[in-house]
């Protein structure tokens, strides 16, 4: 069972990392491979600078939306155990969005469920950006694909 | 008229400042589907290209019928992560 939460204020992704791993069950310490994303802010994006930006999300379908896709991951894969952490509100530069995290025995099943945990995120997870320019704010339109 | 049922909707980000609206109620003489939600709440006949749609937190298809109590909600494409 993943561990999965959204959080309003700035967190260290290295540390929620560390205390994390420290709590595993007895069954989850059997872990030899633990696969790790971390999304970052940027101060520039498309072209431009951002000063900062607005996370909006729908409470509820997003912790609903991000469990299921746990819930796929881990009928797809051999998963020990698994940490989903989402930012939300307002998020300056290098503030880390996102951070997925892995363990499992063997490397294939890290690997794959975190980068399959992520790219679901991207194109399911309600999220929404809207960026603060020089020049005014926008809202991102849409995710660039992860698989080419 | 007869109320039927009442329906919560929701709009998320640029839609919910573009229509204006982000949370309302909906009270219903008759059976829905999620594409007349949007018509009867928007006034818009049409969705935009693009628009999401859950029933409940689930994600849906436009003709998706509701029911008494739910909740609906209409959002760009996601950007997180």
């Amino acid at each position: 069972m993943m561990h999965i939460k959204i959080l309003d204020q700035a967190f260290e992704p290295y540390a929620q990392l560390q205390g994390y791993q420290a709590s595993l069950s007895a069954e989850a310490r059997g872990f030899g491979a633990t696969s790790v994303f971390v999304g970052t802010m940027r101060d520039f994006n498309q072209g431009v600078q951002v000063q900062r930006m607005v996370l909006e999300h729908y409470p509820g379908m997003t912790e609903k939306e991000l469990s299921r896709i746990a819930s796929e991951a881990e009928q797809k894969w051999e998963i020990l155990d698994g940490l989903i952490l989402h930012r939300v509100g307002e998020i300056t530069p290098p503030d880390s969005i996102v951070l997925v995290a892995i363990w499992s025995r063997h490397r294939l099943d890290a690997f794959e469920a975190c980068r399959y945990i992520m790219e679901a995120l991207k194109s399911r997870a309600p999220f929404w950006k809207k960026e603060a320019l020089d020049t005014g704010e926008r809202w991102l339109d849409k995710n660039t694909a992860g698989y080419k | 008229m007869h109320i039927f049922m009442t329906i919560q909707v929701r709009f998320f980000a640029s839609l919910r400042e573009q229509i204006g609206i982000a949370d309302t109620q909906l009270e219903a003489s008759a059976a829905l589907t999620v594409i007349q939600v949007w018509q009867q709440t928007t006034g818009q006949s049409t969705l935009p290209a693009n628009i999401l749609m859950a029933v409940n937190m689930d994600y849906v298809a436009a003709e998706q019928p509701v029911a008494d109590g739910d909740e609906v909600a209409f959002f760009p494409p996601v950007t997180g992560g």
